[in-house]
């Protein structure tokens, strides 16, 4: 099904009665060239460009529960390609540029809405710091612009000028940045690689793994049955060392939850996404009016997709902080996703040591906007047997090297990225 | 998650903070980059019962041994971790 303003205009003359369903739910046959363990964002891009990039269409993508129940439908929906290491700036800038054409491609509208993303700095400092990121962008062909307080204040004026303690003194702004709908994007991708004849395969639990004498990986257990397979991917991130674990792999990777909380919806107030840099709280608002927002992990070893007070009640103070006025505003819904957190903060794209295994994990607190780029580079890994370009140094080997790229600077603590 | 701490009682989270699984031991000064490399940064990132390093400071500021479910955040036993500094490489 071809989605366009005359099927729109079709659809809505007959009630709305007649739209067909946008993906396959299949079921799974013997054997595929490529499956993807995992039906989040990441799983279901990387199947659509094997099928659209690189030519491999007998691919399937396997999901425990149903598509997108994961981190892709427990994230806050921010895209910006912001970074400053050598490594992550080339790779989400590649990742930004997939979402500025998404929904041509895709044929679906994903809602992706390039209203800025500013993060606020609160001394001279951090001013510097964030000048020199926004060099480091502009170098590499990113928009950033370095805001004063002025044109802040123009852009932002219901911020708290008077914080004492942590003065607002301006932004780094990027434009292109903004957020995108989180569950169009899982299900944009899901119809295009359909289309392309990738079968998506719904409770599908990966139980082990198949492997022949010399260990390489033949295919995976599952409770719908033994599926055969020329190379498996995984795209699990937050259980990526349980999966692995049946491979006999140890990662270097720890579970943490993360939270995130929106309130009831208000009319328009924030005009872009937004962070507090004197602490960890970041802001936007949904089209429906509801605020998102959130802030650190809460620092200890979690599988449990929820959260406790302490991290809630920093989060709300950051909020409070930066927006006094969101005193008055109710929080609706607060939920908890279990991230990949890895040694340095940055995800690992490689194979793995096991023959025919290959691995997409450790996305920290950035697996969203990365959606695009991290199924691009990850098909381009598995069609070709070597790293993409821009995530070559993403790679797994990469601690026992001693070539981290700890945007952070923070060293191998997880609960401190 | 309340924690009980041994020293003064059931106290909020807040005034905890976590150091990570209670197994790894650091290896000897000779043990080789393998083992170090293990030590530091691999991880069994276990999905259920785990033994865990945790320090009260906002209390006693003792380090605590703590055995939680990272399934549910269940916590079935707090106990002294063996000495402050030693806590840091087990009992």
């Amino acid at each position: 099904m071809k989605y366009s303003i005359f099927s729109l205009a079709r659809a809505a003359l007959s009630g709305h009665k007649n739209w067909q369903r946008t993906w396959r739910d299949a079921t799974p046959k013997d054997r595929y060239d490529v499956v993807v363990i995992g039906g989040g964002g990441h799983g279901l891009a990387t199947a659509w460009f094997l099928a659209s990039e690189y030519g491999i269409r007998n691919v399937a993508v396997l999901e425990k529960g149903w598509i997108g129940s994961g981190n892709a439908g427990r994230n806050t929906t921010i895209i910006r390609s912001n970074y400053g290491l050598p490594g992550n700036t080339g790779f989400y800038e590649l990742s930004m540029k997939l979402w500025e054409r998404m929904e041509q491609d895709l044929n679906y509208n994903t809602m992706v809405s390039q209203r800025g993303v500013i993060n606020l700095y609160h001394s001279d400092a951090q001013r510097d710091a964030y000048a020199r990121r926004g060099n480091t962008m502009r170098i590499n062909g990113i928009d950033a612009e370095l805001l004063d307080l002025a044109a802040v204040k123009k852009m932002m004026p219901f911020l708290n000028f008077d914080n004492a303690r942590f003065p607002v003194q301006g932004g780094l702004l990027q434009r292109r940045g903004g957020t995108a709908r989180h569950d169009a994007v899982v299900w944009g991708y899901a119809h295009a690689a359909s289309a392309l004849g990738v079968d998506i395969i719904q409770n599908c639990e990966v139980t082990g793994f198949v492997r022949d004498a010399n260990g390489k990986v033949t295919g995976v257990e599952t409770s719908r049955g033994r599926i055969g397979a020329g190379k498996v991917g995984m795209a699990v991130a937050g259980s990526s060392s349980r999966v692995a674990s049946m491979a006999g792999l140890r990662l270097p990777i720890e579970s943490h939850v993360l939270q995130a909380f929106v309130s009831e919806a208000i009319k328009p107030l924030l005009p872009n996404v937004m962070t507090f840099g004197a602490g960890h709280f970041y802001v936007s608002q949904s089209d429906k009016g509801g605020l998102v927002f959130g802030g650190d992990i809460d620092g200890y070893n979690s599988y449990a997709q929820r959260g406790n007070m302490p991290v809630m009640e920093d989060v709300c103070e950051g909020g409070m902080a930066l927006i006094p006025m969101i005193g008055r505003v109710r929080l609706l819904r607060q939920w908890g996703g279990i991230m990949d957190m890895s040694m340095d903060g940055t995800p690992i794209i490689d194979k793995t040591p096991v023959d025919g295994l290959y691995l997409n994990a450790g996305w920290c607190y950035g697996g969203f906007k990365a959606t695009p780029g991290s199924g691009f580079v990850f098909a381009h890994l598995l069609a070709r047997d070597e790293s993409h370009e821009e995530a070559a140094r993403f790679r797994l080997d990469r601690f026992r090297r001693g070539a981290m790229i700890d945007e952070k600077g923070v060293g191998a603590q997880p609960n401190l990225h | 998650m309340r924690i009980v701490c041994p020293f003064c009682g059931e106290r909020e989270l807040g005034e905890f903070t976590y150091l990570g699984d209670a197994k790894p031991q650091r290896p000897a000064a000779d043990a080789g980059e393998d083992a170090v490399y293990d030590y530091v940064y691999l991880r069994d990132n276990i999905a259920g019962v785990m033994s865990e390093h945790w320090y009260h400071g906002g209390g006693c500021r003792s380090w605590l041994k703590i055995t939680r479910n990272t399934l549910t955040h269940e916590i079935s036993a707090v106990e002294p971790a063996a000495g402050a500094g030693a806590a840091k490489v087990g009992a």
